[in-house]
């Protein structure tokens, strides 16, 4: 008896020294499995402003400031492909050409000077941007344009401009419901054009457009409920239209102190601008998300934190091997004489013969001139007189 | 009154004629001109395309050399058998893995390339005697007392296709003994249940994000590589580098022999002035600079705006970059997550590249005229490029047990054998994205009614069913070649018939603008009709009663 009793405080040491160690010999492994955890190798941006006039210089001025947070948290302009409707920086009511600032008194231009515009003024249409989302482009349009993303990047869409309940309006003349737009997310997700996918949209109304969402991966923010307008946070008396939307500019401030080593969750970003600073209620929608958000760094969709792996083995290459191959190429190398090719051929322009056209009968309109001219003959003069023409 | 009655009765008549053209006859008009034109696809084939159930053919030709083999079993050559083994994945996939084995004795020819001294001699003598078929194996069974194969080593693979095996005592049962072997290797040198998992990750979501399958490339038709040399501090390093020899020399090579898999496009630059994002401490241990791992993530960033991949082709981009450390910061290790030093100084990042840091000796006079002029040493950065180019091609090798010797694969970089594992991983990869590819079209297709599909699409699905049932039909045959080939152009006619840009469809509209578009159309015309036929039935059912009531 004593004996047994003797051993169960012995053994309990033990057992703890095991938990211990096991936890210890977890803790790196979990750090690893941590580090890897959203899955990604790249991100990409979609920016899309969408209204034009230049009362509507608030839209730009939020585009251009996610634009610029992004790419100083890391996502290069290759990545990142832009769509603003309308010029402001050098739109000639803009008192200051070539800014766009974001906080009054002129304190923060946002255009900068490297500002790189993918689909700029008439080019942002609702198609080219189910195009650019589906990757149902022309082959003809260049690499900027394209939205090349694979399986394994996470893509953040920003939207704005003036919305209503189920659609947005794209420059004035069409819109964009929210069933297409589910539509062409759950294309991208059929072809693996995204990993994960953050949608924030800064419109009245803004939830309207993430309700038909079908699509796995997807968390999505707005900056209103159905039936509640999204507000304009300040104007600027220099400038005289109001410069940035409440939530962006939340946003903004709140994007401003993330670097790319923070470890800022989603469940921060949800809580950016509450009723009483931004007078509508942002909503979100996680439910088709599959990590939880806490788990879910701002610089997973924001920045660009690539994953790294340390280069531990190398191939052996032999030197000598090698050089008996090169030395026959160089002979090879003859250099032809270059020239311009035939721009215009002049000579053939200049001596030029004119044209055979093809005879084609007498237009509508001629024809009913004629018919106008001799009704009005017949009428004046007679009927009788017909039969000495015809 | 007759002549009212017949008047009423020519209205009846009238109003009937009407009411029959505008449904037999204007309904079904409407409805046709206001479909969407869909040529027709073969929707049935695409359905059987879902559940793929894949059988992976390897031919394996086993020659025993003389004395390997006891006479009893001697006599039972040449016999050929076949196992499978079925690797069930999903529901919708499966994975059946054949190995068609021929067994025969060797022949003088083989048995004079085995007499050789060593057993590289041997294997390049014995490669003109192999067909040499992409997807084939060929293992070489020789005497336990065999002086070919060195000391503790029993299993030799070549870097061809071929491998060579110490076998066991002549006395017994060799054949089943040397089953268990055959197989191991086969398995090494053509694919594995886990790689071909790995390759269909897309239709069978892997429970661990291992990072095997997150680092490779996906399988695509063509890849550009782009070798960067970083040189942030002109004014005292005057950086030269013979890319262009390197790249003849070595990298060329290995593309050759990967030619059959993609295109490839390889060019070079330098940027003078570009500098990592990330400040190295300064550690007085060793008086260099340390770049530790947890910062490697932050140096790619900055650099990766001025690579200039905006003018680069719509192929995936591997950049290679060099990076010659300012003299102030010389010289520069990279120590990684245990803070060793890591050796070849180099990392890389899934699916995008590989950075390298080279270090240039300074003299010890510091009165050296600048700019100090650096030729690089070539070899050592090729080294380290090549291998980041196979992980992330995918070629990497599974751990192997220690009797094992694995053939260098040489300048090329690249084995015959490993070639035939990313092809047959490729393979299986490409057949499991157009048969998704596909699915997922008709799917849509069914879901978003105002799709218009032309002819051409149609001709590109029908076009992309037929090579991928080729490619079936091949990797079941055991053409490795064929079936790559096959599937390669199925990926291509179903990636066209899937982005084509005729494929948008039409802007959607909802139930209640369809309704304001059609009452003012329909509804004048249908309202006095719809009057007029009531009435009719009304009157019609009033002299239905009272012929009733007379009685």
């Amino acid at each position: 008896m004593a004996a047994a009793r003797a051993r169960a405080p012995r053994r309990l040491p033990a057992l703890l020294l095991a938990c211990c160690s096991l936890a210890a010999a977890l803790a790196p492994q979990d750090q690893v499995e941590q580090f890897f955890k959203s899955g990604h190798t790249n991100n990409w941006a979609v920016l899309v402003c969408t209204s034009r006039f230049w009362f509507n210089y608030r839209h730009v001025a939020n585009t251009l400031s996610v634009y610029r947070s992004v790419k100083r948290l890391g996502i290069p302009d290759s990545h990142i492909v832009l769509m603003l409707a309308d010029d402001m920086a050098c739109n000639s009511r803009n008192p200051k050409p070539a800014t766009v600032f974001s906080h009054k008194n002129m304190e923060l231009n946002v255009y900068g000077d490297d500002v790189e515009v993918d689909y700029r003024s008439y080019e942002v249409t609702v198609e080219n941007f189910l195009r650019v989302l589906t990757g149902r482009i022309p082959p003809s349009t260049p690499r900027s344009k394209r939205l090349l993303s694979d399986d394994k990047s996470n893509i953040l869409i920003y939207m704005t401009g003036h919305g209503g309940n189920g659609f947005l309006k794209f420059q004035d003349s069409e819109e964009i419901t929210n069933v297409e737009l589910a539509d062409a997310f759950e294309q991208m997700w059929q072809k693996r054009r995204y990993n994960e996918l953050l949608f924030i949209i800064d419109t009245c109304q803004g939830a309207s457009m993430y309700e038909r969402f079908y699509s796995p991966n997807i968390m999505a923010l707005a900056s209103s409920q159905v039936g509640e307008d999204s507000l304009s946070h300040q104007p600027d008396l220099g400038i005289g239209v109001h410069l940035m939307d409440r939530y962006t500019f939340y946003v903004l401030e709140f994007l401003e102190e993330i670097n790319p080593a923070s470890q800022t969750n989603m469940n921060d970003l949800f809580r950016v601008c509450p009723k009483s600073l931004c007078v509508s209620t942002p909503g979100h929608r996680t439910d088709l998300f599959q990590r939880d958000p806490q788990n879910v760094l701002i610089t997973d969709f924001f920045g660009s934190v690539r994953k790294v792996e340390i280069t531990t083995e190398t191939i052996s290459l032999d030197p000598n091997l090698v050089i008996l191959e090169s030395g026959t190429p160089k002979d090879e190398i003859t250099t032809e004489a270059l020239k311009y090719a035939e721009q215009l051929p002049v000579a053939q322009i200049i001596h030029q013969k004119p044209k055979q056209k093809d005879w084609h009968p007498p237009g509508g309109f001629i024809l009913g001139l004629w018919a106008l001219i001799i009704m009005v003959f017949f009428k004046t003069y007679g009927i009788k007189h017909m039969k000495h023409i015809f | 009154m007759a002549a009212d009655e017949a008047e009423k009765a020519r209205g009846k008549r009238a109003a009937l004629c009407f009411a029959a053209i505008a449904v037999l006859l204007g309904l079904p008009l409407w409805w046709k001109t206001t479909e969407t034109y869909r040529a027709s696809l073969p929707d049935a084939q695409i359905a059987r395309l879902d559940a793929l159930a894949f059988q992976l053919t390897v031919p394996v030709a086993v020659v025993f050399a003389k004395g390997s083999l006891p006479a009893a079993q001697q006599r039972r050559l040449p016999f050929a058998e076949m196992r499978e083994e079925e690797t069930p994945l999903n529901l919708r996939t499966s994975v059946t893995a054949r190995y068609e084995t021929a067994y025969r004795s060797a022949t003088a020819q083989e048995e004079a390339a085995l007499a050789l001294g060593t057993v590289q001699e041997a294997d390049a003598a014995l490669l003109p005697l192999q067909d040499g078929l992409l997807g084939s194996l060929t293992v070489y069974i020789v005497p336990e007392a065999s002086s070919l194969l060195p000391q503790g080593v029993s299993v030799y693979i070549g870097k061809h296709r071929s491998a060579v095996v110490r076998g066991p005592p002549a006395a017994g049962d060799v054949l089943t003994a040397v089953n268990a072997q055959v197989r191991h290797i086969a398995q090494t040198m053509s694919f594995t249940p886990d790689s071909i998992a790995a390759a269909l990750s897309d239709r069978v979501p892997l429970d661990k994000l291992g990072l095997d399958t997150r680092r490779p490339f996906k399988s695509s038709l063509g890849y550009e590589i782009t070798f960067s040399l970083l040189n942030p501090d002109p004014k005292s390093h005057d950086v030269r580098w013979d890319i262009e020899a390197a790249v003849r020399g070595y990298v060329q090579p290995f593309l050759d022999k990967l030619s059959f898999v993609a295109n490839f496009t390889v060019d070079s630059q330098i940027l003078y002035y570009a500098m990592l994002g990330v400040t190295p401490r300064f550690d007085k241990d060793s008086s260099s600079f340390l770049l530790s791992a947890h910062s490697l993530p932050h140096v790619i960033n900055p650099v990766e705006a001025r690579l200039g991949s905006s003018a680069a082709s719509l192929f995936p981009v591997l950049n290679f970059l060099l990076y010659v450390p300012e003299r102030a910061h010389s010289p520069l290790y990279i120590q990684d997550r245990d803070g060793a030093l890591v050796k070849t100084n180099a990392f890389h990042s899934p699916r995008w590249g590989g950075i390298m840091v080279y270090n240039v000796k300074h003299p010890a006079a510091d009165e050296a005229p600048l700019p100090l002029r650096v030729d690089v040493d070539m070899v050592q950065v090729m080294e380290v490029f090549l291998a980041q180019l196979r992980l992330l091609f995918g070629i990497s090798r599974a751990p192997l047990p220690r009797e094992f010797l694995v053939e260098n694969p040489g300048n090329t970089g690249l084995a015959a054998w490993e070639l035939d594992c990313l092809l047959w991983a490729r393979t299986v990869e490409n057949v499991a994205t157009v048969s998704t590819t596909l699915t997922s079209l008709a799917e849509l297709l069914d879901k978003i009614g105002n799709i218009v599909i032309k002819d051409d699409v149609a001709s590109e699905v029908y076009r992309a069913v037929a090579a991928v049932q080729q490619a079936l039909g091949e990797l079941a045959a055991g053409r490795l070649g064929a079936a790559f080939q096959a599937s390669k152009e199925a990926v291509t006619s179903s990636e066209r018939a899937f982005f084509d840009p005729s494929l948008l469809h039409l802007l959607y509209f909802p139930d209640d603008q369809k309704f304001a578009i059609y009452i003012p159309l329909f509804l004048p015309m249908a309202v006095p009709l719809l009057l007029s036929l009531a009435k009719m039935l009304r009157e019609a059912g009033r002299r239905g009663k009272e012929p009733a009531k007379a009685d």
